[in-house]
C-alpha cells in the first residue's frame, strides 16, 4: 500500500513537473502549447544519448537536456507566438500541433520508431539499489526522481517569488501591455517563460526515460496530454495547483491499477479534466474563472 | 427562360464537374487511382464536417476523428451484430455519432475558447483508449475484421468503381446539403456567432442552441464518413481514429482554407494526392502534414482559399434580383 503510494507520488511528481511547464507558459503567454509532450521526448532522448556516451553521469545528462529543451522552447515560442502575436489564439495552437507532429516524426527519423533502452551494464551503475522504508522497497532512482522534482519546484518557487526576473514574469502574466508600458522587454520575458517551462518538461523527460528505461518517439504524447489535463485541473494559471493536480492524478492512476482497472488507467487524467471543467471550470486553484484566452 | 431552367443553367460548371467525375472510373488506368479518389472523397466529407465547426461557427475542435471512429465502429457493429441493411447502418452510425456530438456539445459549450478545444481532444483520446481496451466489444487493438461489403438497394458493391460511385454520391449530398444549410438562417446564424458571439446573442440568435446543432450535424457527417470507411476497408482498428487523424483534418483545413465550401475540398484533395504523387514521401507523410500546418499558419493564416466565398455559378444567367424598397426609404425611385 505504502509502496503503491510512493510509486504514485513518483509518477505524479513527473506529471507535476510537466504540468508546471504548461502552467508557466499559459500563465505568462495565455497560450496553450501542444508541443510540450514533444519537448519532454526530446529531453529524454538527449538524456539517453548523453548517459550512453558519458555514463554514469546522470547530472550531466540532466544539464544538457535542460539546455537543449530551453533552446527548443525558445524556438517554439518564436514560431508559434512571436511571429503570430496578433493572430487569433487558434493559429498559435495549430502551429504547436504542427510542431508536435514534426518533432515526433523527426525523432522517428533520427532514432527510429522502435523502443530503445539503455544497456543494463550502464544502468547498474546508475541504480544504486533500494532502501527499505516502512516495509516498502523504494529504489534509488525513485528517490532521485523525487529529489530532483522537489529541488526544481523549490527553484521555481524562489525564481518566481524572490527574484527580479520572477517579479517581471509575474507582472507580464498579469497584464503584458502594462508591463510593456513599464519598460519590460516582454519579448524576452515570453521567451524566458517558454524556456523555463520547456526546461521543466525536458527534465521530466530525462527522469522518466531513465526511470522506466524506455525511449520511443511517441513517448511524449500521452504524458504531455496527461500533464496538460493536470494543468487544467490545477487551474491553468496556478503553479501550486499544477503540482497538487499532478500528484493527485499520479496517485489515482497508480491505485486504479491496484484496483484492477489497469487498462483504463490512462483515462483517469482525462476524466478528471472533463469533470473539473464541467463542475469548476476555473480549476482546483484557479481563483477566478479564466475562460477567455488571448485573442478570443 | 423559366426559372428552374435558368437556375439549372447557372449551375452548368458544377454539373460539368460532376459529369467529369462520373467518367473517372472509366478512364482510370487501374484500381489504384480509384482507390485514391475514394480516399479523397472520405476526407472531403470529414474536412467539410470539421469546417462546419472550425470554419463556420469558429469553435476549434481538435478531436474530430472521434466521431469518425464512432461512426466506423457503430456501422460495423450494427451490420455484424444486428445485421441491419447497409443504408440503415450508415444512417444509424451517423445518428450514434451525432448523439456523441450532442453529449460533447452539452458538456463543452458551457466552457469557452480553449477549454472547449481541450475537451474535444480529451474525448478523442478517451474514445481511443476505450476502443483499444474494451476487448469484448471492440476487439481491442486487433480491430474488427471482415466487415461485410455494402448492399445498397439490392446492388452488391464489390468493385472499387462501385465504392467510388457511392462515395461520389455521398460527397455530392454533403456538399449540396451543406450549401443549403449555410445559405439559410442556420448558416447565417453560425457565421454571426463566429464573427461576434456577443453581438449575435444581442441580435436574438440563440447561440448555445446553434452551437449544439452545429456539433450534432458535424458529428453526423463524420459518422457517415466513418461508416463508409469501415465497409470500404473491411477492417477497422483504433489506430485509424487516434488524434493524429484529427490533426490531419486540421492540416487539410489549414491548407485549403476554411469558412467556405471550396477550401476544405481543395485541402482534402491536395493533402491526399501529394503524398501519393511522391511515393517516396509516403513515409514522411506526417512530416509533410506538420510542415504544412506550421507553414500555412505562418505564411497564409486563412489557408489557400479561405476567407472569401468562391463560386463557379454563372451569375449572369440568374434572374436579376429585384431591389426591395421599404416605405421608410426617403428617396424612392419613380
Amino acid at each position: 500500500m505504502f509502496e503503491q503510494l510512493v510509486n504514485g507520488v513518483t509518477q505524479g511528481s513527473v506529471y507535476a513537473l510537466l504540468a508546471l511547464g504548461f502552467t508557466m507558459i499559459f500563465g505568462t503567454l495565455r497560450m496553450v502549447t501542444f508541443a510540450h509532450g514533444e519537448v519532454y521526448m526530446v529531453g529524454a532522448y538527449v538524456g539517453f544519448e548523453l548517459v550512453r556516451l558519458f555514463y554514469p553521469s546522470f547530472f550531466l545528462a540532466l544539464v544538457a537536456a535542460l539546455a537543449a529543451t530551453a533552446l527548443l522552447g525558445v524556438l517554439i515560442e518564436l514560431l508559434a507566438f512571436h511571429f503570430l502575436r496578433d493572430a487569433p489564439h487558434a493559429t498559435s495552437l495549430l502551429v504547436t500541433i504542427g510542431l508536435s507532429i514534426l518533432l515526433v516524426n523527426l525523432a522517428q527519423l533520427i532514432w527510429g520508431p522502435e523502443t530503445q533502452s539503455l544497456p543494463y551494464s550502464l544502468l547498474d551503475k546508475l541504480d544504486y539499489g533500494e532502501i527499505q522504508l516502512a516495509g516498502a522497497y523504494i529504489s534509488f532512482l525513485q528517490i532521485a526522481v523525487l529529489a530532483v522534482t522537489v529541488l526544481l519546484m523549490l527553484f521555481l518557487y524562489i525564481l518566481i517569488n524572490r527574484t527580479k526576473l520572477g517579479m517581471v514574469i509575474r507582472a507580464t502574466a498579469q497584464d503584458y501591455e502594462a508591463a510593456y508600458a513599464m519598460g519590460v522587454n516582454i519579448n524576452r520575458i515570453f521567451a524566458a517563460a517558454f524556456a523555463i517551462g520547456s526546461m521543466l518538461g525536458g527534465v521530466a523527460g530525462v527522469l522518466v526515460g531513465i526511470y522506466y528505461n524506455l525511449f520511443y518517439p511517441t513517448m511524449g504524447q500521452l504524458y504531455g496530454l496527461k500533464a496538460f489535463s493536470a494543468s487544467v485541473v490545477g487551474g491553468l494559471t496556478s503553479l501550486p495547483g499544477a503540482v497538487v493536480a499532478g500528484l493527485l492524478i499520479g496517485i489515482v492512476e497508480t491505485f486504479s491499477v491496484e484496483l484492477g482497472a489497469s487498462n483504463f488507467r490512462h483515462m483517469v487524467s482525462f476524466l478528471f479534466m472533463i469533470l473539473i471543467l464541467v463542475l469548476r471550470p476555473g480549476g482546483l486553484f484557479g481563483g477566478k474563472e479564466l475562460t477567455h484566452a488571448r485573442g478570443d | 427562360m423559366p426559372r428552374p431552367l435558368r437556375s439549372i443553367l447557372a449551375n452548368t460548371p458544377y454539373l460539368l464537374i460532376t459529369a467529369a467525375l462520373l467518367f473517372l472510373p472509366m478512364v482510370a488506368p487501374n484500381d489504384y487511382y480509384i482507390q485514391v479518389a475514394v480516399f479523397i472523397g472520405i476526407y472531403i466529407i470529414l474536412a467539410l464536417s470539421l469546417n462546419l465547426l472550425n470554419g463556420y461557427v469558429g469553435l476549434l475542435s481538435i478531436g474530430h476523428a472521434a466521431f469518425y471512429g464512432v461512426g466506423a465502429y457503430a456501422s460495423a457493429k450494427l451490420m455484424m451484430e444486428a445485421s441491419l441493411p447497409f443504408s440503415l447502418c450508415m444512417l444509424g452510425s451517423g445518428l450514434i455519432a451525432s448523439a456523441f456530438g450532442y453529449l460533447i456539445a452539452k458538456i463543452t459549450l458551457r466552457l469557452s475558447g480553449i477549454y472547449m478545444t481541450l475537451v474535444t481532444l480529451g474525448f478523442n483520446i478517451i474514445l481511443f483508449l476505450i476502443l483499444q481496451n474494451w476487448m469484448s466489444f471492440t476487439n481491442g487493438p486487433l480491430g474488427i475484421m471482415d466487415i461485410p461489403e455494402p448492399i445498397i438497394f439490392g446492388y452488391h458493391i464489390t468493385t472499387r468503381a462501385g465504392y467510388y460511385y457511392l462515395i461520389l454520391a455521398l460527397v455530392l449530398l454533403t456538399i449540396v446539403s451543406m450549401h443549403r444549410l449555410i445559405s439559410c438562417r442556420f448558416g447565417r446564424a453560425l457565421i454571426a456567432i463566429r464573427e461576434d458571439d456577443l453581438a449575435a446573442q444581442a441580435m436574438g440568435v440563440n447561440t448555445t442552441r446553434y452551437k449544439i446543432e452545429a456539433f450534432v450535424l458535424a458529428a453526423f457527417y463524420a459518422g457517415v464518413a466513418g461508416s463508409f470507411y469501415a465497409h470500404f476497408i473491411g477492417f477497422i482498428s483504433p489506430d485509424s481514429f487516434y488524434v493524429y487523424e484529427s490533426f490531419i483534418l486540421l492540416a487539410m483545413l489549414a491548407f485549403g482554407g476554411q469558412g467556405n465550401l471550396i477550401g476544405p475540398v481543395v485541402g482534402a484533395a491536395s493533402l491526399i494526392v501529394v503524398p501519393e504523387l511522391f511515393r517516396g514521401l509516403l513515409e514522411y507523410r506526417m512530416i509533410v502534414y506538420g510542415s504544412i500546418l506550421v507553414g500555412m499558419m505562418l505564411v497564409r493564416r486563412q489557408g489557400l482559399l479561405g476567407g472569401t466565398e468562391y463560386s463557379l455559378r454563372l451569375r449572369w444567367l440568374d434572374e436579376p434580383e429585384r431591389e426591395i424598397f421599404s416605405r421608410g426609404d426617403k428617396f424612392l425611385p419613380d
